[in-house]
């Protein structure tokens, strides 16, 4: 029973780090590209460490205050990363298509 | 089963690996780059967490600890570069 919980995570996890990935490499501009690692890859992280804190705390020597450190610090950290690019992608006024919104309320600075 | 769930997510993360490889190449900006590199070091955190579940002991978390924090401090420092020209003012 353990085994399928642990294995479903796993899989879920890594689907995630890969569509974040994909979505890294297929959007068209830096706004839309910026979404996939900051959203999915970070959901994806935190699945594959919850997998691992149930492996060990299952089948290894309990579960370790590592892992638990590892998610916290990751799910703390992706929103400030994402925030600092996309404040460094405006400064740099970066291109973007025409249908990506709220271009106009960029201020000049 | 649990080996070759495994083994399946390590060829996922292989690829997503690849792609950011690509994005980090490619990237017509320098912000696409970064955004490349930062993806790339949370997918090596999978990779290694991965490698222990594999073997079987916990002692790689230590090192994927310690690429959790340089990795977030390198990209904050990098952006910060790019923001102002200078990390600390």
């Amino acid at each position: 029973m353990m085994e399928w919980v642990i294995s479903f995570l796993l899989l879920l996890g890594g689907s995630l780090v890969l569509v974040g990935s994909i979505g890294l490499v297929k959007m068209p501009d830096f706004f839309m590209r910026l979404h996939g690692p900051t959203k999915a890859t970070t959901l994806g992280m935190a699945c594959l460490l919850f997998a691992a804190m149930a492996y060990y705390g299952f089948y290894g020597e309990g579960v370790s205050v590592k892992e638990v450190l590892i998610s916290m610090f990751l799910l703390i950290t992706a929103p400030i990363s994402g925030y600092m690019l996309i404040k460094s992608a405006i400064h740099h006024r970066l291109d973007s298509i025409e249908s990506t919104r709220g271009k106009d309320k960029i201020e000049e600075d | 089963m649990l080996e070759t769930v495994i083994l399946i997510v390590f060829a996922m993360i292989g690829v997503s690996l690849l792609l950011n490889l690509w994005r980090l190449v490619v990237g017509p900006s320098i912000p696409d780059r970064i955004l490349a590199l930062d993806t790339m070091y949370i997918n090596t955190i999978a990779l290694i967490v991965l490698y222990g579940m594999n073997m079987g002991t916990s002692l790689y978390f230590e090192a994927a600890l310690l690429i959790a924090l340089l990795g977030f401090v390198s990209t904050v420092a990098v952006c910060k570069y790019l923001l102002r020209g200078d990390i600390i003012e």
